[in-house]
């Protein structure tokens, strides 16, 4: 019988312990969830503005822009960071569920196109990528390279970076055109995993926000169509829009922002906030602060 | 009082026993119910024939012929590499070793079962797959037989010690025989051991591969993931365990992808319990016997 009420006590504690995550949950804590491309990102954020507000209490996780989109939708984030736009598709789905959702732009991302440093490929147009992704062109003499087969890499379906580069890259700007990745591409589960191939294959083509583009690998100029000039991708071409590969990164929130998470978002739109978009390079929302110089 | 307590714990202890049937049975109820939505505007040939995996095209073409074709490639060379390898270390440890050794070498192989899959798949990430780019002179190391070497290390914990229990099993008295008839230590394990322990060392290799074909994260981070028909184990392949993970964070519940990845489950599920009732079978043979 004993034995019994302790087994009673003891649910009794779990009971409270969990009474006790969910108010705590309810005050001070937010759930960020989303893109793999603004993980690092967010993570910044949280980590300074929890500096800042010692008794707030931030998850930020990635798992790509869908994935956050759907905990969003299945109430199960506060705030969902994505890199991509929420598809019609998904606006109905949040309006089923009685979600009001707002759209925020909190930073721009340029996609840079990478390959292998002792590549002498140095430029490419768009028309040229989207070959090489469709499988088109499936040497690099093609494209005034050594004579090598090229290898190409893409990252996964739940990336929002493998959704601009099907739309804006492979298909050239029309959303449903018929191209579509080339079935011998390599899906990279992560940006890393792709950096990594990338930098150890000398036939290696690959894709990733400018936030990871590292001294191992070598960001390609691709061809402005309006300018008619190859730009490279960086935080100024970005921001002066010369460079055409780059994209607004969004936070998606199932209502108007309130408490905890309103001061939150305010932080994101303060310039302590912009300077750290441009500290882990990305390109910050007012082209003003592109002047303050990132400490790295 | 008592009679009261006793009603309570054997209640409780039924419905833990019966818990894990019901399980298995809601888990394979819920798989049909959200993956057979799939095949009524899709034929299942069509699905499990075709060669096509765009799933997030309009409209969406979802052949898995290559995503099967991946899993069983990898399977298939984690098999062939895994099974000698495991089959030799068993009968050392059960047969040959003398005795400290034997418990350092089940301690290690115990050790090999405990290492996390993503932890493996890392190391195969970083070491394994610049190797055998190196070592094959291949444009990419992200290939079938990567992930095979890997998966092999993932299966041989497994087919050893169930090995190895089977070896334990047969009587000392068919080893005392033999080697009173004259025989060597190698012919009675070759005649005598290994052919009484023979059901035992079937479902070791049947949970071995069952192990190896649900391997998710390793073989996602090192096989490539390219949806292709393999025609060598020096390609990327893409397994259907790889493709459910990599794509269910984006899927819209109910819509045609979301059910394509369930219908991958089934025909999963459906492998997996195929082996897993050949190991069972051969197990039981030995009993009626």
């Amino acid at each position: 019988m004993r034995r019994v009420i302790y087994f009673l006590h003891f649910f009794l504690l779990l009971f409270l312990l969990f009474q006790f995550q969910a108010f705590a949950k309810e005050t001070n804590s937010i759930q960020i969830k989303g893109s793999d491309t603004m993980v690092n990102l967010g993570q910044a954020w949280a980590e300074s503005f929890m500096e800042q507000n010692p008794n707030a209490l931030i998850a930020v996780t990635g798992g790509g822009s869908g994935t956050g989109i759907t905990a969003l939708i299945n109430g199960s984030c506060d705030i969902a960071q994505s890199s991509r736009d929420m598809s019609p598709k998904e606006y109905k789905l949040a309006k089923s569920k009685n979600l009001d959702v707002k759209e925020m732009t909190v930073g721009i991302d340029a996609i840079a196109m990478v390959v292998n440093p002792d590549n002498p490929v140095e430029e490419l147009t768009l028309d040229q990528l989207s070959d090489i992704f469709t499988g088109k062109i499936t040497n690099w003499k093609e494209v005034s390279g050594k004579d090598e087969a090229i290898l190409v890499l893409s990252r996964e379906r739940n990336s929002g970076t493998h959704v601009y580069v099907l739309e804006d890259v492979v298909r050239k700007g029309k959303k449903e055109g018929p191209e579509e990745f080339a079935a011998s591409v390599l899906m990279m589960p992560s940006s890393q995993a792709l950096e990594q191939e990338v930098s150890s294959s000398k036939a290696a083509i690959g894709y990733f926000g400018l936030g990871y583009l590292t001294s191992k690998v070598k960001a390609l100029r691709v061809l402005n169509p309006n300018t008619n000039t190859y730009v490279a991708p960086s935080v100024e071409t970005a921001t002066n829009e010369t460079y055409p590969l780059s994209r607004p990164l969004h936070f998606y929130l199932p209502r108007q922002p309130e408490g905890i998470v309103k001061q939150f978002v305010d932080f994101v739109f303060s310039d302590k906030g912009q300077l750290i978009v441009l500290e882990t390079n990305f390109v910050p929302l007012k082209k003003e602060q592109v002047q303050v110089q990132p400490k790295s | 009082m008592r009679k009261y307590y006793e009603f309570i714990v054997e209640s409780l202890i039924f419905i833990s026993g019966i818990a894990s049937i019901l399980f298995v049975l809601l888990i394979f109820i819920f798989l049909l119910k959200e993956g057979l939505m799939l095949f009524k505007d899709l034929g299942v040939f069509d699905f499990l024939l075709g060669t096509h995996w765009y799933p997030i095209s309009e409209p969406p073409r979802l052949g898995i012929l290559s995503l099967i074709l991946g899993s069983l490639w990898v399977t298939a060379g984690a098999t062939v590499i895994s099974v000698p390898l495991g089959i030799a270390c068993a009968i050392y440890i059960g047969e040959i070793a003398p005795g400290w050794l034997k418990e350092i070498l089940k301690a290690g192989v115990e050790l090999l079962a405990a290492i996390p899959s993503i932890v493996l798949g890392f190391i195969g990430l970083v070491t394994l797959v610049p190797l055998v780019k190196k070592l094959f002179g291949i444009s990419t190391g992200l290939t079938a037989f990567s992930g095979s070497l890997m998966l092999a290390f993932m299966a041989m914990p497994t087919i050893v010690s169930i090995m190895e229990d089977a070896l334990n099993t047969v009587p000392k008295s068919y080893r005392e025989g033999s080697i009173a008839m004259g025989a060597t230590q190698w012919q009675t394990i070759r005649r005598i051991v290994l052919p009484s322990a023979s059901s035992g060392i079937i479902a070791a290799i049947m949970l071995g591969i069952g192990r190896v074909i649900g391997e998710t994260m390793a073989v996602m981070m090192i096989t490539g993931n390219a949806a292709i028909i393999p025609h060598s184990f020096f390609q990327p392949v893409r397994t259907m365990t790889a493709t459910i993970a990599a794509e269910m964070g984006e899927t819209v519940q109910g819509s045609q992808h979301y059910s394509a990845l369930f219908a991958i489950g089934i025909v999963l599920f459906t492998i997996t319990f195929m082996i897993n009732l050949t190991a069972d079978l051969s197990l039981h043979g030995k009993k009626a016997r």
